[in-house]
């Protein structure tokens, strides 16, 4: 089928399906509930969960060590006090990115397409930003005050330092998950009465009853949803822009060479759509082809999502480029020293893999044939990832290790806690998809009939 | 010979006798035939054998009689009735200290709670005295100060001085006294020793040898003379491994007699080292750092500075102040004095290659220029040859009764030490040794490895020990006396210049250690004297002017006795040519390698035709260990030692093209790197059939073809903290050659080792963070630290707030900083700051609140060296504050930089975002809550910090505070001067000044108006409270630097 698309490839770039033809309301509604309510739990899912699940258990056990002994069974030492956990933080938000922006901003913005993946992104920026929340918590020193960030009401009389980046972190992300979770909550609704209707057994029935929450799918309910929908998206809409701006604050406020830098905003954004995009690719491809949903999730979903990764990668790479030129143009030997030292100092391997996982290797989506083929947009997807991992390490990590004085340069190694807690984040995101892809629609199954429908008519 | 009962034999680490075997038909037999319950403790016991009694007679001689015998009714009331009586009397026991108790009922004048009280006393180094004064917390000490009143302080303390008193509160101190490793008492050690010393008595004292570290205690050396006078034929010898011998010898062969030399550096213009380390090494070092500094301030109005030429060996902290430097292998350094002396008209047959002669020629026009205004100063570690040829340069230069002075010596009996302790090897030998009693030292660690020390000391029947630790020596010694540290007892002691200082004890001994007085007074018959009588008698019989009680009070309170130092004396130096060179040649190390004004060229230019990987190797006391007694000393260990930063370790010193020839490499670690681990070659060291595996470390500036190794590292028995750090040098330092020697070889052995080094990076990488210029560019330029740099940004978008009343500040002498590390153990002293270990250290957490950066410029092989003391910048436009999420770091309305423990929730964004990183994070528990006896050594008002806290400088917020209290109370401003912090009060060049900038006489205010002022990085606009003063040298313009 692959093939004849490719053949095909001049009618792709005119109107390829978003969904392929032949469906019916009810097959599509079939197809995807049946995922989750009449076919047997293939093995794969029973493996890849039980996979991710042991991985959970390093994590938990990292953690236990980790808030037993203090934060020193890291790497992190005095230039360098930040290391994997913040890494780790601003790589999970970055990804967390993507679920919001197809919802919300590709909804806005009328864009059919996102349709067939928007749930699962959703949930993957859910997931992805839960696991960004453990690190700030846990790279605390003394993580049982983490509340004292919080500005509630204390006894002491204090409230938190509004001039910190990282009280405005908080609430961004704060905010930014509970609107990620209503939205997606409100997307499932109609799916979830759906599967309430669909439900055989008591248990499903009733639970998705609950969760349901008396839908009825009648024009009432159609047309406040559809309102309330429209508005959560242009609620979400500015989060997408604010959170991992206010991210970038963290590094920009700073006054050390590699973070004190006004391009950080919008670099970091772009990384984060980029590094988003690369994390919908990298799930939806496996997905579609273990759970057959190629007829949802067609090639030209994977096309355009390959689209805005290049596009975004076009961004990042600018702003690697201005950074060099800053550096050169600002006069400022610390500047010029850090870029010097970021591409040949002790972590050169780090830069250099960065630009090659980050900028090389993505400009092959300027093919079409590239852009097409489904490996070779995983493989690049995969890459992505790497690099925006590598690329808040070089952030980080890199511009702490040699900052002002020479007499304090150091340098930061992660330790197996550093992996096992990085590691067992990954096991905590996949975990949580399984669950997901196991007892929820992983495919919004009204916004597929939707779409059923405006393929009919358009005919 | 039968072995003896009394002192069970303990080699070489003492065991406890093999067990009788059991006999258990016997057991059996009796166990049978008893009745009722019986309970039996030990085997020994059950089978109740001769030697069970034997054993308990011995543990519990005075109830040995009553307890197996029975005791009748009328036996057991009287001695319930006496134990009862003497409860009591025990109850009435004098504590803290015997001799005078304050009872806190009704409130004495003087102790009020939260109050310190401060006492001087001495801090006794190689037998010569610091004046200190000890801060005491109702009872407790808790932190040295100099005392302004001494002239070898003058107010400044060292390092170690800084550092003792964590010795003094070490849990792993001795404790109790040792029999053959079990635990004893004095009691049975009096009645042990007494018979022996009964017998000794009556041979005259054949047998008995008193073995001490260098005394110029008058009182000791009094109590020392009586025993001599009680047996006559005994001898007294003195050790210590860092000794004055050479300068002895050297002062010998010059005048024909003792002498002690001081220098008067304040008055000096010109000052030559002959590898002389005199601001680390002797015992007036940080008189000399405060004189010698005084001469390089230079302020607007006064451009003249005294210039420093230093040939050396090893880098030292005197070489990387001097203006003109050679490196030369030490056994060079003979010829090349001599090279000097000839050019200054003694006819001394020396050469030196041309570019050296000009060089010379150049020194020695500039040492005539300033007649009488130059010192020549010879190192310890040179052979006596050259001593005696730096009293003749002083002498041809006129300086003799200006800038050197002549006394009588100091120690009471200046003794060669090395010969001395080679007598008593002889005669431990031959068998004549009967008693061998060690007051203090460690000798079978320190001696040198030749003599055998160990080995002959095992023939001597009765060998007691005394010391603050259960050290290598004891486990060679029937008996362990624990020693009473020096803040524990009464003594006295003498400082460089003779000045006499009586020690006071702070606190009665924590582990009922015994002075040397105490002891040496029960070998005089008089077990019952207290040191305090002892001391008190002695000076109550040199008939001290007026009324003896008030002379009392005033030596105690001022921690000098007044008009007992001595004398300038009028020494005749010998006519140069017709010394007998070989008079002053007692020593062992002067026998081999006697310099004489006839034959100074001595074998050393072999070393220009060195082949092969013969080599010469120096030996030099630890920089932070000095010769091992500080191993224990996690303050000590943990100090980065100056100029090389390593920590943790000692390892081989080479220069870069020597480790270049010898193909020795080294690797920065992944974690930690430049701050934390390098990973060097291991090296086997070959020397005179020994051999000595040890890491090499590069030293920039160190003399080719040459390694050092710091001694006092690769104890065995130091304690917890000192065991197996570091690698033994004593293990092939040998008599001949204690100090320096050739014929190294060295080799790779393929394996690494890892060092904890805390500033790997050697350059300033072309910044502007250590601003230098000569005296010649000074005085063209006096702005010259404030042109020519990045200004701070102009202008701000918010009004900047005012600071009215007081605003603290700082200014640091780059130019009067020696790096000797004082200043960073006060501020660990005073803060409580935590040691982290060497792991720690090797993953760049070591926890000093301040440090001292080291930076080279130049050649490699001799560059310039920058030492910049970097303390929290207390910025008034703080980074770390802005960007605290809980507030946890903000700022007083005087400017300070506060950090809330309490409130720090362990983000580590504040560090991040320091640029001067001085901020510390306790990324484990480091402090130690569980030790007991390290709880009253805290500073009461300081925090101690837990697990998951950030910490920094705090300008001692602790201080500031009592003086602000303090002023209130008498409706007045802070005085000038009144508030010191930790760093200020210790630094021995007074390059640290604290003090209140909107005073505008304030003695800090007035150094940031100076033309030398700048801060560090304020082109981020922080406006660091804490500026520098920049660096000047003064180089010979003669003299072309590269």
């Amino acid at each position: 089928m692959e093939s004849d698309q490719l053949n095909k490839s001049s009618e792709i770039e005119a109107a390829a399906p978003v969904i392929e033809p032949g469906h019916t309301f009810a097959s599509v509604t079939d197809k995807i509930s049946a995922i989750v309510l009449t076919h047997r739990t293939p093995r794969f899912w029973y493996v890849g969960f039980g996979l991710s699940f042991m991985l959970v258990l390093v994590l938990l056990f990292g953690i236990a060590y980790l808030l037993t002994m203090g934060v020193g069974v890291w790497g992190i030492n005095v230039p360098v006090a930040w290391g994997f956990a913040i890494v780790n933080f601003v790589w999970w938000i970055g990804i967390g990115h993507a679920g919001t922006l197809i919802s919300a901003i590709l909804l806005l913005l009328r864009q059919k397409w996102r349709q067939s993946i928007n749930r699962f992104a959703e949930a993957m920026t859910l997931f992805a930003v839960a696991c960004a929340g453990l690190f700030p918590l846990l790279h605390l020193g003394r993580p049982w005050y983490a509340y004292w960030l919080f500005p509630y009401p204390s006894t002491m009389g204090i409230q938190p330092q509004f001039r910190s980046p990282l009280v405005w972190d908080v609430f961004a992300v704060s905010t930014y998950f509970t609107i990620s979770l209503l939205f997606w909550f409100m997307g499932l609704i109609p799916d979830l009465a759906t599967m309430r209707d669909q439900a055989r057994r008591r248990f499903p029935r009733f639970a998705y009853g609950i969760l349901a929450m008396g839908w009825r799918g009648s024009a009432i309910h159609w047309h406040r949803y559809e309102m309330a929908y429209l508005l959560m998206a242009g609620l979400a809409t500015p989060l997408v822009v604010s959170v991992h701006t206010v991210v970038s604050f963290d590094f920009a406020v700073g006054l050390i060479p590699g973070w004190h830098s006004t391009i950080f905003p919008p670099y970091f954004v772009a990384g984060a759509i980029y590094s988003g995009f690369a994390m919908v690719l990298t799930l939806a491809i496996p997905l579609r082809k273990l759970y057959g949903l190629e007829d949802f999730i067609t090639l030209r979903h994977l096309k355009n999502m390959g689209e805005v990764m290049l596009a975004t990668g076009m961004i990042v790479a600018y702003g690697y480029l201005m950074e060099t030129f800053m550096a050169w143009y600002s006069g400022n030997i610390y500047e010029q020293y850090l870029l010097w030292n970021r591409m040949f100092g002790p972590y050169w391997y780090m830069y250099w893999a960065l630009i090659l996982f980050n900028i090389l290797v993505p400009q092959m989506l300027w093919l079409r044939a590239v852009r097409t083929n489904v490996v070779a947009l995983f493989l690049i997807a995969i890459c992505v990832n790497i690099g925006m991992w590598l690329e808040r390490y070089v952030i980080v990590v890199v511009s702490l290790s040699r900052d002002f004085l020479p007499s304090s340069w150091g340098m930061y190694s992660a330790t197996v806690w550093d992996y096992a807690i990085f590691i067992g984040s990954i096991g905590l995101f996949v975990c949580l998809l399984f669950l997901f892809i196991r007892v929820l629609p992983m495919i919004s199954i009204f916004e597929m009939r939707e779409l059923v429908h405006e393929t009919e008519e358009a005919k | 010979m039968k072995p003896d009962t009394r002192h069970p034999t303990p080699e070489p680490r003492p065991s406890i006798p093999a067990a009788p075997r059991l006999d258990l038909a016997s057991i059996r037999e009796r166990l049978a035939s008893s009745r009722g319950r019986e309970y039996w403790r030990c085997f020994e016991e059950l089978s109740d054998s001769e030697e069970f009694h034997e054993l308990l007679k011995q543990e519990f001689p005075q109830q040995s009689a009553g307890w197996f015998e029975g005791v009748s009714r009328r036996d057991f009331l009287r001695l319930m009735g006496a134990s009862l009586a003497l409860a009591g009397l025990n109850a009435c026991r004098a504590t803290p200290s015997d001799e005078k108790i304050v009872p806190y009922v009704n409130q004495p004048e003087q102790i009020v709670p939260g109050r310190p009280l401060f006492f001087a006393t001495a801090f006794p180094m190689n037998g010569a005295a610091t004046g200190v004064l000890v801060e005491s917390h109702e009872g407790r000490p808790t932190k040295i100060e100099g005392n302004p009143n001494h002239p070898a302080s003058l107010g400044a303390t060292d390092a170690f001085s800084q550092a003792s008193i964590l010795t003094m509160y070490d849990p792993d101190r001795s404790q109790v006294v040792k029999n053959a490793g079990r635990i004893s008492t004095w009691n049975a050690f009096l009645t042990a020793i007494n018979d022996d010393l009964e017998a000794e008595r009556v041979a005259g004292g054949t047998g008995l040898r008193i073995l001490t570290e260098t005394i110029t205690s008058p009182t000791l050396a009094d109590q020392l003379r009586q025993l001599l006078a009680k047996f006559p034929r005994a001898k007294w010898h003195q050790y210590e491994p860092v000794n004055r011998d050479s300068v002895h010898a050297g002062d010998r062969l010059a005048f024909g007699t003792d002498v002690n030399t001081l220098y008067r550096f304040e008055n000096a213009d010109v000052i030559l080292s002959l590898d002389a380390d005199f601001l680390f090494r002797g015992p007036a070092n940080v008189r000399y750092a405060r004189d010698f500094a005084s001469k390089r301030r230079v302020r607007q109005g006064k451009a003249e500075m005294n210039r420093l030429y230093v040939i050396e060996a090893t880098p030292s902290i005197t070489g990387a102040m001097a203006d003109h430097r050679i490196a030369l292998p030490p056994s060079e350094i003979p010829n090349f004095a001599g090279a000097i002396a000839a050019k200054m008209g003694l006819s001394v047959q020396a050469s030196a290659d041309a570019q050296r002669s000009q060089w010379i020629d150049a020194l020695v026009r500039d040492l005539q220029k300033h007649r009488g205004t130059t010192a020549v100063v010879a190192g310890d570690q040179q052979p006596p040859g050259v001593h005696a040829l730096a009293h003749w340069m002083n002498q041809a230069l006129d300086n003799v009764g200006k800038t050197v002075i002549y006394t009588d010596p100091i120690e009471a009996n200046p003794v060669g030490q090395l010969a001395s302790l080679r007598e008593l090897v002889k005669d431990m030998e031959s068998g004549t040794v009967k008693i061998l009693l060690m007051l203090g030292g460690n000798p079978v660690f320190t001696s040198p490895v030749d003599l055998g020390f160990a080995e002959q000391l095992a023939k001597v029947p009765l060998r007691v020990h005394s010391g603050l630790y259960e050290d290598e020596t004891s486990a060679y010694c029937h008996w362990h006396i624990p020693e009473a540290h020096y803040l524990e007892t009464w003594s006295d002691i003498r400082a460089y210049d003779g000045t006499v200082t009586i020690l006071q004890p702070l606190i009665a001994p924590l582990y009922g250690g015994k002075s040397s007085h105490e002891i040496l007074a029960a070998l005089l018959g008089g077990s019952g004297v207290a040191t305090y009588d002892t001391v008190r008698n002695y000076w109550k019989a040199q008939k001290v002017p007026g009324d003896f009680e008030t002379f009392w009070r005033a030596a105690l309170h001022d921690g000098i006795v007044a008009g007992t130092s001595f004398q300038p004396k009028t020494v005749k130096l010998k006519p140069f040519a017709d010394v007998d060179v070989r008079s002053g040649a007692s020593t062992a190390s002067s026998e081999t390698r006697n310099l004489t004004p006839e034959n100074v060229q001595p074998e050393t230019r072999d070393t220009q035709t060195k082949t092969g990987n013969s080599l010469e190797i120096a030996f030099q006391p630890d920089p932070t260990l000095f010769d091992g007694r500080f191993a224990n000393n996690g303050w000590l260990q943990e100090l980065p030692k100056p100029l090389i930063k390593l920590t943790w370790d000692n390892a081989a010193l080479v220069s870069p093209k020597t480790a270049q020839r010898l193909g020795l490499s080294y690797r920065v670690g992944s974690r930690g790197g430049e701050h934390g681990r390098v990973f060097t070659d291991m090296i086997e060291l070959r020397y005179e059939g020994r051999t000595l595996r040890v890491p090499s470390w590069i030293v920039p500036g160190h003399a080719d073809e040459c390694v050092t190794l710091h001694f006092g590292y690769g104890r065995t028995h130091a304690g917890k903290v000192g065991n197996g750090t570091g690698f033994n040098a004593y293990a092939i330092r040998t008599a001949n050659a204690p100090s320096f020697g050739t014929g190294v070889e060295i080799r790779k052995i393929g394996t690494q080792y890892m060092l904890a080094c805390t500033q790997f990076h050697h350059s300033m990488e072309g910044r502007d963070l250590v601003r230098a210029a000569t005296l010649e560019e000074y005085r063209k330029n006096p702005n010259f630290a404030q042109d020519e740099h990045h200004d701070e940004p102009e202008g701000s978008l918010y009004p900047g707030f005012k600071y009215e009343g007081y605003a603290w500040g700082m200014s640091i002498d780059v130019s009067a900083c020696i790096g000797c590390n004082a200043c960073v153990v006060a501020c660990q002293a005073e803060n409580s700051i935590a040691v982290v270990g060497k792991t720690e250290v090797t993953r760049g957490r070591e926890m000093h609140w301040l440090r001292i950066d080291r930076y080279y410029k130049g050649d490699p092989e001799n560059p310039d060296t920058y030492h910049q003391p970097i303390p929290c910048m207390h910025c008034e436009n703080a980074p770390c504050e802005l960007v605290c999420p809980v507030g946890a770091t903000s700022h007083s309305h005087e400017g300070l930089n506060d950090m809330v423990y309490n409130r720090c929730v362990g983000t580590r964004y504040c560090s991040n975002n320091c640029p001067y990183k001085v901020r510390r994070f306790n990324f484990f528990e480091y402090s130690d809550f569980e030790t007991p006896s390290l709880k009253p050594m805290r500073n009461p008002n300081v925090t101690v910090r837990s697990r998951g806290v950030m910490e920094k400088c705090t300008y001692c917020v602790q201080r500031i505070n009592v003086a602000k209290i303090a002023a209130e109370k008498e409706n007045r401003r802070v005085r000038d001067g009144e508030i010191q912090t930790a760093c200020h009060a210790a630094c021995p060049t007074q390059a640290i000044v604290f003090g209140d900038i909107n005073n505008r006489e304030a003695a800090v205010a007035k150094l940031k108006a100076d033309s030398l002022n700048y801060g560090l990085l304020t082109e981020l606009k922080t406006q660091p409270r804490t500026t520098y003063l920049a660096k000047l040298r003064n180089p010979n313009p003669e003299i072309k630097t590269s």
